[in-house]
C-alpha cells in the first residue's frame, strides 16, 4: 500500500477516472485575466439539459466519485440546481466552483439544504485591490458577500479558492486566516498558462524565489494531520524538486485518472489542456464519454510510461516528474523537458530560447469582445515590461 | 485467539464510496476526500462483508478466510479504521 505503488497503478490509467472537471458553459459575467478556459460568451452548441443528464448517467454507471462543475460561471445555466442535484441523487459528489455573483441569499439556502455538495468561491486577492486586478472591478465584494451569503446560511465549511499569483503570495497568511474566520477550507492553486492566462502567465507567475516560498508554506500547511490543511489539488508538484514531497499523488493525472468536459461535450486530458491536440473526443461519439475515456489514441498514449527527456540526468525528476504538461505546452517548451517553473531554473532557461509567438495558442476562445480600459490590469499586460 | 477488534461490530462508513478495479479497489471518502488503496481482492470481500456480520471474526469466518492469515487481515482492517474507511457500528438489540 505504499505511496508509489498507488501512482504506478495510477499512471498506467484507470478504468474510469477518479474525479473529473466539467465546465457546465462557457457564458461567464467575470472576464478574468487568467481564465483557463477563456470564458465569456455561451457557445450556442452547449450540451442540453438531457445530454447532460445522460453525461451523468454514464458517470455513475462508471462510479466516477465526484465532479468539479466550473465553467465559465457555472450558475448561470438556468438547469444548474436540476444537474447538481442529479448527480448527487445518483451518489456523485459535487464540487462546483463559482464567482459567487449569483449565489444569492436563497441560492445558499437552496446549496445549504443539498447533501454531498462542495462550494469553492474564486478569490484572488484578500483586497479588491489585488483581487480585482486579476478577477476584475467589483469582483472582491461579490465574493465575500457570496462567503457572507454562506455563512449565514449556515453551509458549513466551504472553500475559498485561489489561484497563487505573483501579486498574492505574500498574503497566503491572509487567506488562511480569512478562510479560517469563516470556518471555512482554503484551497490554493497552481496558475497555468491556459486560456486567457497565456497573454497574463508571463505577468502573474510567481517568480523562483517565490516557488521556494510556496513550497515552504504548503509543508507547513497542507499538512493533512493539521487542525485545517489547506487543499491544493495536487496542483505543486513541481515545488517536490525542493525536497520532502508535499501531500498528494505527486503525478500528472490528465487522461489518466482525471480530464476534462467542456461545454459542448469535447473531452480534454485536463482543465488545463483546451486545445486540439489534448482533445481525446466528445461525449457526442458513438460510445459516449466511457468510449472516449477508455479507448482514446490520446488517452492510450498518456497511459504509456513518461519519458523525461530533457530532466532525465536532473536528480529531482523522481521528485517533480518534470511538473506541468500544460504548463509546458502553453510557454511553447517540449513536453520531455522541464516545467517553466521548475524550481532549479531550468525551465526559465529554456523560455529564454521561446521566440515570441511560437507557443501553441488555446483553442475554444469565448472571451467577450475587449473594451479598453485603463486600470492596472491592462497597463501590467504591456509586452515592454517582460522580464524572465 | 482474539483480539479486541475481532469481535467489533464494523461496517463501510457511508460516506466511503468502494469501487472495483483490476488491482482491487479504490475507495474514496467524501467527507475527507481521501482516496484509499485497497490492493487485496480478499480484503475488499471482507470489507464489503462487513455490514452483513456481527462482528469481524464472522465477517472473515464467512469470506472463508484461514484462521494463519487473520493477523494480516485485523492490521489492515485497524488500517482502514484508522483512516474512516471502516466505522464502528451500532448493533440493534
Amino acid at each position: 500500500m505504499s505511496a508509489s505503488s498507488l501512482t504506478d497503478e495510477l499512471k498506467g490509467g484507470l478504468d474510469a477516472p477518479i474525479c473529473l472537471t466539467w465546465e457546465l458553459t462557457y457564458a461567464c459575467n467575470l472576464a478574468c485575466v487568467h481564465c483557463l478556459s477563456s470564458s465569456g460568451r455561451r457557445d450556442p452548441d452547449e450540451l442540453s439539459t438531457t445530454e447532460a443528464k445522460a453525461v451523468i448517467d454514464e458517470l455513475r454507471a462508471l462510479q466516477v466519485f465526484y465532479v468539479n462543475l466550473g465553467g465559465g460561471e457555472p450558475m448561470i445555466r438556468r438547469d444548474f440546481f436540476e444537474l447538481v442535484s442529479y448527480c448527487t441523487d445518483h451518489h456523485i459528489g459535487v464540487k462546483f466552483s463559482t464567482n459567487g455573483t449569483l449565489l444569492t441569499a436563497d441560492a445558499a439556502r437552496r446549496l445549504t439544504a443539498m447533501a454531498g455538495l462542495d462550494v469553492q468561491i474564486s478569490l484572488d486577492g484578500v483586497d479588491a485591490g489585488t483581487n480585482d486586478l486579476v478577477r476584475g472591478p467589483g469582483s472582491y465584494d461579490t465574493a465575500r458577500r457570496a462567503m457572507d451569503r454562506l455563512a449565514d446560511a449556515g453551509f458549513g465549511p466551504f472553500k475559498v479558492s485561489v489561484v497563487v499569483t505573483r501579486q498574492n503570495v505574500g498574503q497566503l497568511d491572509d487567506f488562511k486566516a480569512l478562510a479560517d474566520s469563516y470556518g471555512a477550507q482554503l484551497r490554493v492553486t497552481r496558475l497555468r498558462p491556459s486560456g486567457r492566462g497565456a497573454d497574463s502567465w508571463h505577468l502573474l507567475h510567481p517568480t523562483n524565489a517565490q516557488q521556494h516560498q510556496i513550497y515552504r508554506w504548503l509543508l507547513v500547511h497542507s499538512d493533512p494531520r493539521s487542525a485545517s490543511p489547506v487543499l491544493t489539488g495536487d496542483s505543486f508538484f513541481h515545488l517536490n524538486a525542493l525536497g520532502e514531497s508535499l501531500p498528494g499523488l505527486n503525478m500528472c493525472g490528465a487522461g489518466r485518472v482525471v480530464c476534462l468536459i467542456d461545454p459542448v461535450g469535447d473531452v480534454y486530458a485536463c482543465p488545463f489542456v483546451i486545445h486540439d491536440q489534448f482533445k481525446a473526443g466528445s461525449v457526442r461519439d458513438a460510445g459516449g464519454f466511457t468510449a472516449v475515456w477508455r479507448h482514446s489514441d490520446l488517452f492510450r498514449e498518456l497511459r504509456q510510461p513518461a519519458s523525461a527527456g530533457a530532466c532525465a540526468s536532473c536528480g529531482s525528476y523522481d521528485a517533480c516528474q518534470g511538473g506541468c504538461m500544460a504548463a509546458k505546452f502553453f510557454t511553447g517548451l517540449p513536453l520531455d523537458g522541464p516545467d517553466p517553473e521548475c524550481v532549479h531554473g531550468y525551465g526559465e532557461a529554456q523560455l529564454a530560447g521561446v521566440s515570441a509567438g511560437s507557443a501553441p495558442r488555446p483553442a475554444a476562445d469565448h472571451s467577450r469582445p475587449v473594451t479598453l480600459r485603463t486600470s492596472p490590469v491592462r497597463s501590467t499586460r504591456e509586452p515592454a515590461r517582460h522580464v524572465h | 485467539m482474539t483480539t479486541p477488534l475481532l469481535e467489533r461490530h464494523l461496517g463501510l462508513d457511508h460516506r466511503v464510496s468502494l469501487r472495483p478495479e483490476p488491482f482491487g479497489a479504490l475507495a474514496y471518502h467524501s467527507g475527507n476526500r481521501r482516496l484509499i488503496f485497497l490492493r487485496q481482492a480478499d480484503v475488499v470481500n471482507v470489507v464489503r462483508s462487513l455490514d452483513d456480520h456481527d462482528t469481524v471474526a464472522d465477517a472473515l469466518r464467512s469470506c472463508g478466510v484461514a484462521a494463519s492469515r487473520w493477523p494480516a487481515f485485523v492490521a489492515a482492517l485497524e488500517s482502514l479504521l484508522r483512516s474512516e474507511v471502516l466505522r464502528e457500528r451500532v448493533l440493534a438489540d
